[in-house]
């Protein structure tokens, strides 16, 4: 075993070891060891992703097994790793953004009396999310992206007697398991037609059976490879919240704040995302898949940012928000522009890490409330969280410089190019989004830390800045917040990804991009003759106008747009649709099943019935043997006389 | 090598002999006696069975460890015993669940201590010989007998309408297995005065003798499995049923049934088992679908966990007739861990069952303010019997999906179904019980399990992660048999 291997297996064992130690030795410990343990062993973690990360860079990859999993038949299952360059990019990003977690956890959970148990869930996801990661086949990645879920389950409902997080979080393991659902049936279908579930394996085989068909309906063909990438990116949704499975995100908010960022913004919800461009070599080889992609991502982008500006609760907000930034993702996903989703996720993963950690400062500061109407004037109080979240906000609504800004413009240009069917549906949700977003945020911004103090007496004499361990990671992820978004030229436009990500020359948006790239100074003085730019700085001074200077306009349009209003209020009524038809319904077909297919059918009728029927037939029988010679004598004259006319009748 | 030539009956017999012995002190002041005696026969029982596993050769196709005497000449039965990668793993599930089952007992049972015991050392060995009989007479006889005991733990210890369900029980599995008997008799006929099953293998039959003997060994089977639509005896007896007789009965029993299809009907009655397949999986996947649903309605947690075994069982009628590799083993395994799992939630209510005595998931809710070492274990086989992948409830349910995508995706299609079925009515369930508010007061008293409880949960929660992680060693020793069994199928014996 080389050396570098050694440091493959470090990088998810040492969240694991941390997990392992925190969850069973925590007690014993005590809290303060239990954050050190964890952090010592996650910082180690990072360390060894960078070396990976650099490693990687030099052009070494890797792909191997660990050890085998199961043989059946022929097939090999197989536990192992797959290092390039975008796995290394992920192990790099997830790993950063779980150690600034972990660092702010001390501050956020401080007297929790779960936090050994909250240490132990935060290092366990950073295990399931890294193996999810470095996978070099389909079923670790499955294994990765149900643990991934678990522990998302596990934390969303941490301050386990809350009702309202108990359900949010059974609601949010269902979703992702609807999800999961298409996803295990396209890994099958994969196993089935290619005879393994390696990656490479797979994708190698991939353009020979590109033109084979399955009939799933008898009769009606399709595209092999359409069925495979559909029911693979239903897996996609559920897991990256994209309508109409996005339903679990917004109530995962329940959860501790720390969670939100790491699991809920910045890592798991991205796996998804992650999960098609891996297989992009499938993708590329299915136009209907990207068109559908296309769509979704569009609609997602558009229907969720509508929904955010509407939300008082300052998480809701990010959340919605979250969701409409995977709605871009999985637009450029759509649009073949792989590296432009994967740079946003990255981008994405820093400033909205920063807006939620920034928003639970807040939240800590004002006692647990979230509600933003009961905010306002926060800036004096809290200068390092409001100068953060200024920079996540800013790099949020795509104003030039900011990490925001390259990915999404890339994402934009992309959608606008790609001549794909939905294409142009898509282009047009992304584009129009970018004024939402930057109202949304800023209103956010205005709501919180601007204008007059809202809260009451109390809180606001207790407001105060959150100690070293809150703003540190804020201001250190400020830093990529910032700057994330500069290695654009490398990143999308270079050969940065290398073979890791496969594009067919007809779906090429991104090397045609490309040709029009000329350096980020280049990019950024142009983007001030592009409607984008003009979305985003009209979207921020529209939110200044309505918040800060004629604060009563929103209320009035409120009242005027009436039933549009509630219908964003209500979130489209998606959620009261899901459990009036769904949940009940299942549960009505349930007892219905129950009451009369088992208990009248079955065991009324045919068992109880079986034993009646014995029964009677004894007491009929019984009849026959009443013990009287008469009796007897009489049936045999009648037996007689039968007989006996039978034989005259016959001759 | 005298010890690997009676091993298999060592099995068989020691427990039995163990269990006889405790019946005759039958005294419930010498209730640590018994108990201590009933837990070093069980102990016993899995020591001399773990050789079945190191010295059993993979690569063999032929039954192991034979022992072939003759017993009654008249008729030409035979003592056969013999293992094959199908039945060793089973036997050794149930010689591991057996002492778990002792220990369960340990405190809770306090009258007829005994015959409890007694019980269930004397089942074990019934149902080795079941797993181990190569004549069909001797596995009718063991098959018979493994009624009695189960019968006497539902009606002596069980709950309040235990008569009811005891009957219910014994006379739909007996109505199915003289069914049984009869086909046996009328094999014996047709191969010429033969009761080795091997014999049965190799016998030429006509579709329309290989449909009825399918009809008669499908009635025996299908039982004990339990199908759609003969299952409703299980919630019923397992309501019923001391915790121990539901692990028992989850754990072993109802692998009677898989086992049957695999050794009886599929290598008899191929032609048979090909031609009515399409009934087969139908009723399996009723099973998975209808039955998920009904799970999810109960009221009761231990009839919720009957109704999800029945629907796991149906991943293994659905594995074995896919008619290839990955559905076969993937049936054998879903039989071991539906072993571990169901044995552990029905240890779990039953842990909840010994402090509150009721098992209506409406008394309970905020369990794990007061119980949070139980509520983590409960929480592992809760995500087991979801079938979350890393567990074992994952393996079996994957490779099954797996082969019946190969046939058709949309058996495919319903038998995943599972994945949010499974989800929704465990979890349900566990936010219900576990989650919440304490609004019982009584919840308020209950304590943490004990050492004991913890021994026992850490035992079914080390098989569940080992299986989940690494189930290579268990289906290594299977490939030969399944390969062997599945080229003998594909042969038409018209």
């Amino acid at each position: 075993m080389s050396e570098m291997e050694n440091i493959y297996l470090l990088v998810p064992l040492m969240p694991l070891a941390g997990a392992i130690i925190a969850g069973f030795l925590g007690y014993l410990i005590g809290p303060a060891w239990t954050h050190r343990t964890t952090i010592a062993l996650m910082f180690v973690c990072v360390i060894a992703s960078s070396l990976v990360f650099i490693d990687v860079l030099q052009g070494n990859l890797y792909n191997g097994a660990v050890y085998t999993w199961m043989t059946s038949g022929d097939t090999l299952f197989e536990i192992g790793f797959m290092i390039d360059q975008l796995s290394a990019t992920m192990m790099v990003i997830v790993s950063f953004v779980s150690l600034m977690v972990h660092i702010y956890t001390i501050g956020y959970m401080q007297n929790d009396p779960g936090y050994q148990r909250f240490f132990s869930y935060i290092s366990l996801f950073t295990f399931s999310m890294l193996m999810l990661v470095m996978a070099n086949n389909f079923l670790q990645l499955f294994f990765g992206w149900e643990a991934v879920g678990l522990v998302s389950y596990l934390l969303i409902g941490f301050w386990y007697v809350r009702p309202t997080a108990i359900h949010a979080n059974m609601k949010a393991f269902l979703v992702n398991r609807i999800g999961d659902f298409g996803f295990l049936l396209g890994i099958g279908v994969v196993l089935i037609y290619f005879g393994t579930l390696d990656y490479v394996t797979v994708f190698g085989q991939a353009p020979q059976i590109a033109n084979q068909v399955i009939e799933i309906f008898p009769g009606s063909p399709w595209m092999l490879m359409s069925v495979i990438c559909i029911l693979l990116f239903v897996g996609a949704m559920g897991k990256s919240a994209q309508f109409p499975l996005h339903v679990w995100l917004p109530d995962s908010m329940e959860g501790p704040t720390p969670i939100s960022a790491l699991i809920h913004a910045a890592t798991m919800v991205t796996a998804g995302i992650f999960m098609v461009t891996r297989m992009s070599p499938l993708f590329e080889l299915s136009e209907t898949a990207l068109s559908v992609i296309l769509v979704i991502g569009g609609i997602t982008t558009l229907s969720m940012a509508l929904v955010a500006l509407v939300q008082n609760d300052i998480k809701r907000v990010v959340a919605y928000s979250t969701l409409s930034q995977l709605g871009y993702m999985t637009v450029a996903l759509g649009a073949s522009a792989y590296s432009a989703a994967i740079f946003h996720l990255m981008t994405h993963a820093f400033f909205k890490a920063l807006l939620f950690l920034g928003a639970g400062s807040v939240i800590m500061a004002m006692h647990h409330e979230q509600d933003m109407r009961r905010m306002g004037g926060l800036r004096k109080y809290m200068p390092i969280t409001y100068w953060t979240m200024l920079i996540a906000a800013l790099a949020s609504s795509g104003v030039p410089g900011f990490s925001g800004f390259f990915s999404k413009d890339a994402i934009i240009e992309a959608a606008h190019l790609t001549t794909l069917p939905g294409g142009n549906f898509a282009y047009l949700c992304v584009l129009f989004t970018v004024f939402i977003t930057a109202f949304y945020t800023f209103r956010l911004m205005f709501m919180t830390f601007h204008g007059k103090s809202r809260m009451d007496q109390h809180t606001k004499e207790h407001l105060h800045e959150s100690s070293w361990v809150v703003t540190l990671p804020l201001a250190i992820l400020a830093i990529p917040t910032i700057s994330g978004g500069w290695v654009i030229g490398s990143m999308l436009f270079g050969d940065y990804f290398g073979g890791s990500i496969l594009i067919t020359l007809q779906h090429n948006v991104i090397g045609n991009m490309a040709a029009q790239f000329h350096g980020i100074w280049g990019m950024m003085s142009h983007s001030l003759i592009t409607v984008p730019f003009w979305f985003s700085m009209s979207g921020i001074f529209a939110a200044w106008y309505f918040y800060l200077v004629k604060t009563e306009l929103p209320e009035k349009i409120k009242k005027a747009s009436g039933p549009l209003y509630t219908l964003l209020d209500r979130k489209y009524f998606i959620d009261e649709f899901y459990s009036w038809f769904f949940a009940g319904g299942a549960r009505i077909l349930g007892g219905w099943l129950w009451k009369f297919g088992d208990v009248k059918i079955i065991d009324g009728f045919f068992v109880n019935g079986a034993a009646r029927l014995v029964v009677l037939t004894a007491t009929l029988v019984r009849r026959f043997q009443s013990g009287y010679i008469y009796h007897y004598a009489f049936t045999m004259i009648v037996g007689v006389c039968v007989l006996m006319s039978l034989w005259l009748y016959r001759t | 090598m005298l010890f690997d030539f009676s091993l298999l009956s060592l099995v068989i017999w020691l427990p039995i002999f163990v269990g006889i012995a405790i019946l005759t002190i039958n005294d419930d002041r010498n209730a640590q006696l018994i108990k201590w005696l009933a837990l070093i026969g069980s102990l016993a029982g899995l020591l001399v069975a773990i050789p079945l596993y190191t010295r059993f050769d993979p690569i063999v196709s032929s039954m192991q460890f034979v022992e072939y005497r003759v017993w009654i000449e008249r008729f030409n039965v035979h003592y056969h015993l013999g293992v094959d990668g199908i039945s060793m793993p089973l036997i050794l599930l149930n010689c591991f669940t057996t002492p778990l089952v002792i220990i369960a007992g340990w405190r809770v049972i306090n009258k007829r201590i005994s015959q409890y015991m007694g019980a269930f050392l004397i089942m074990s060995g019934i149902v080795n010989g079941v797993f181990s009989s190569l004549d069909a007479i001797l596995f009718y006889i063991f098959w018979e007998a493994s009624l009695i005991p189960m019968f006497l733990i539902i009606g002596i210890w069980g709950g309040p309408n235990r008569v009811y369900a005891a009957i219910k029980f014994f006379l739909y599995t007996l109505l199915g297995s003289l069914l049984m008997l009869i086909a046996f008799i009328y094999l014996y006929r047709i191969s010429g005065g033969s009761f080795s099953i091997l014999d049965y293998h190799k016998l030429p039959l006509p579709l329309v003798s290989q449909i009825f003997i399918f009809i008669a060994f499908f009635l025996a089977f299908a039982v004990k499995v339990p199908m759609w639509p003969v299952h409703t005896w299980l919630p019923d007896a397992h309501v019923e049923a001391p915790t121990g007789g539901s692990i028992v009965l989850a754990a072993i029993l109802l692998k009677l049934g898989g086992y049957g299809f695999i050794r009886f009907s599929l290598p008899i009655v191929p032609d048979a088992s090909h031609y009515l397949s399409d009934m087969m999986i139908v009723l399996s996947l009723i099973a998975v679908v209808y039955i998920g649903l009904i799970a999810l309605v109960q009221a009761d947690m231990k009839k919720l966990i009957a109704y999800s075994s029945v629907s796991h069982m149906g991943f293994v009628t659905l594995g074995l007739f896919l008619f290839n590799v990955y559905g076969v083993e993937g049936a054998m395994v879903q039989m071991i861990s539906h072993g571990f799992i169901s044995g552990a939630m029905f240890f779990c209510v039953g842990v909840m069952y010994d402090r509150l005595h009721s098992r209506q998931i409406a008394d309970y809710g905020g369990v794990v303010s007061k119980m949070p070492v139980f509520a983590a274990f409960f929480m592992l086989f809760s995500m087991a019997n979801a079938g979350l992948p890393g567990t074992s409830g994952f393996v079996g349910e994957f490779m099954v999906i797996m082969a019946a995508i190969k046939i058709n995706f949309w058996y495919a299609f319903f038998a995943a179904s599972t994945l949010i079925f499974g989800a929704a009515y465990t979890l349900w369930m566990y936010k219900r019980v576990v989650f919440g508010t304490v609004t019982n007061p009584n919840v308020n008293q209950l304590e943490d399990v004990t050492g004991r409880e913890v021994l026992i949960l850490t035992i079914l929660a080390a098989m569940v992660l080992w299986v989940g992680l690494y189930p290579l060693p268990l289906t290594e020793v299977m490939h030969v048999t399944v390969d062997n069994l599945l080229a003998h199928i594909a042969r038409s014996k018209l």
